[in-house]
């Protein structure tokens, strides 16, 4: 069966929302109940990780080889990546609020996260302000690249640094990840969610490459109409 | 095992001795408390968007199927 991995997806992100629920979670104070948004909140982080990462693989693999799929690729998996990073904002903001008390406070974790959201949405500007098709791919491959080590400087690099004070777990002195909100119990949770939404991630990703085919062949099919009034490959 | 003894104690007694246990959960809003009401609704809208997604998907199959006996 060739669409397994699409059905693992729907069954991994249901098991999440039903666990994700009614499963035991550490009784924490400030926290409470909030402490589940890590099952939705967190994995829409990794989940855009996962997906810039693969957006950048593909910009290096254009550099190496220019083909039209592999910037095709790249863009795309750029976009479902911020997509997932604008979800991650919003869901935060709203964490922020009911625990920390502001829809947005002065953490590196959360600023880090705003530029890069900005980088990534220059980088589709970027990409739709430039029509030379060879020129374009080129261009924001290599801003792909910069956008993607930013990234990682912006939202794992500075909110570590010990100068900084932040207020998510494991960064700026606080407490690691692994310490105190990720007990064994959750991490049945955590992990199956990170892999059940990187693949609807991934999903969604491969639809917008295939329409992307459709429309380059349309496109082209067309020229080649004009030029020599036969359709031809 | 010890704080589930204390748990289901403090769910059959009182509310009062849940406050008690610490931080305030919604222990006793899970066993009656429509919590799976919830969990249906979300699983409901997380259903409709999958259909959602499997149509599309098919949809575009449908375009590849097309474009490809187009070319030959």
């Amino acid at each position: 069966m060739r669409n397994w991995w699409k059905v693992m997806a729907v069954i991994l992100v249901f098991y999440t929302i039903i666990m994700g629920f009614l499963g035991e979670v550490p009784a924490l104070f400030v926290l409470n109940e909030t402490i589940r948004n890590l099952y939705f909140h967190v994995t829409m982080w990794f989940c855009m990780m996962a997906l810039l990462s693969v957006s950048v693989y593909h910009s290096i693999a254009y550099l190496v080889k220019p083909l039209y799929e592999k910037d095709l690729k790249a863009a795309s998996f750029a976009g479902t990546g911020l997509f997932f990073g604008m979800l991650g904002i919003a869901t935060g903001s709203v964490w922020a609020r009911f625990t920390w008390g502001a829809w947005w406070v002065n953490d590196p974790k959360l600023n880090g996260a705003a530029v890069s959201v900005l980088i990534y949405m220059a980088y589709l500007i970027l990409r739709n302000s430039l029509d030379e098709e060879q020129k374009r791919a080129r261009i924001s491959a290599v801003y792909n690249i910069f956008a993607y080590v930013l990234m990682l400087v912006f939202l794992m690099v500075y909110p570590r640094l010990n100068q900084v004070d932040s207020l998510h777990p494991g960064n700026g002195g606080n407490p690691a990840f692994s310490s105190y909100d990720l007990d064994s119990q959750m991490r049945l949770v955590f992990y199956p969610a990170v892999a059940g939404w990187v693949l609807i991630g991934v999903w969604l990703t491969s639809l917008r490459i295939r329409l992307g085919i459709l429309q380059y062949k349309k496109l082209s099919g067309e020229l080649t109409n004009k030029k020599q009034g036969s359709y031809a490959k | 095992m010890q704080s589930k003894i204390i748990l289901l104690l403090a769910a059959l007694l009182t509310p009062a001795l849940t406050f008690a246990q610490g931080p305030e959960m919604a222990d006793l809003m899970r066993s009656n408390g429509k919590i799976y009401v919830v969990v249906v609704v979300v699983c409901i809208v997380f259903a409709g968007i999958t259909a959602y997604l499997i149509r599309l998907d098919k949809k575009i199959s449908k375009f590849e199927k097309y474009q490809n006996t187009k070319d030959l």
